[in-house]
């Protein structure tokens, strides 16, 4: 059943930004940017937690997700170390995602050369 | 006049097939759905991981499959097939990593690689970062916390 809902709300956000890119003139950047944004935004409620706890993986997926893991990080910081603690905390759970982006992009730059 | 015009430009607009776009998005992205709610039940029932450390060994999963494929030059057609269904989950974001580095890789390793890797992901980190700060420190001056 998790995977019926993982398919749903993981197309329904899919479709959603795809909508929104054929209707304006905004770009690919500015449709990832607003998701994010909306992400972070849907935290601070701990709407997103319902969300992750209904469609599992298929809501770990896409980029809110992303956002939902920053504030959640931020709000943790605060709770364990104060105001220094939303600085701290802020990249705690996302640290994982960036690094992967950045390290495997790097090595596989150094192997591979870029077709056209 | 202005109408006539703006006949003329629609008319000769190409016809983005939009509902056709939103299936395609909506079935892919959902195929990435279930590819990541598996991988995560695949770590924690074989490989006896944790359940949040699970999530995390998808995600990293998930890049490093999206910075392979981008890199061998299947990842650019797929994209342009499916658009959002791949841009919104995170192998867009890996994909827009990896595309910038390996377009910038030959202005040599720190001025052009180094400085343009982030150029097209900078932008997700950056305002997720100034988002995740201002609803938090709202929500820690509400004090819902």
């Amino acid at each position: 059943m998790i995977y019926l809902n993982a398919f749903l709300f993981c197309g329904l956000v899919c479709a959603l930004g795809q909508i929104i890119l054929d209707n304006t003139n905004l770009t690919p950047g500015h449709i990832t940017v607003i998701f994010v944004v909306v992400g972070t935004f849907l935290d601070v409620f701990n709407i997103y937690d319902k969300i992750v706890l209904w469609a599992g993986g298929g809501a770990l997926v896409p980029i809110t997700s992303f956002g939902h893991m920053l504030t959640h990080g931020a709000i943790q910081g605060y709770n364990e170390g104060g105001v220094l603690g939303l600085f701290n905390g802020t990249l705690n759970l996302t640290s994982a995602g960036i690094s992967a982006a950045i390290i495997f992009s790097f090595f596989f730059s150094l192997i591979f050369e870029p077709k056209d | 006049m202005k109408d006539e015009y703006q006949k003329i430009v629609d008319k000769h607009m190409p016809k983005e097939e939009v509902f056709y776009n939103a299936a395609i998005a909506f079935i892919t992205g959902g195929m990435m759905g279930i590819i990541g709610e598996l991988l995560i039940e695949l770590y924690q029932s074989y490989m006896s991981v944790p359940a949040k450390e699970a999530t995390v060994c998808m995600l990293i999963t998930l890049i490093f499959l999206s910075c392979l494929l981008t890199s061998l030059g299947f990842f650019d057609k797929w994209v342009n097939f499916c658009k959002c269904g791949l841009i919104i989950p995170i192998t867009g974001f890996a994909h827009a990593t990896q595309s910038a580095a390996l377009e910038y890789r030959k202005e040599g390793l720190v001025t052009g690689l180094g400085a343009n890797m982030l150029k097209l992901s900078g932008a997700v980190i950056i305002f997720g970062i100034i988002g995740s700060f201002v609803f938090s420190l709202i929500r820690t001056l509400v004090g819902l916390v």
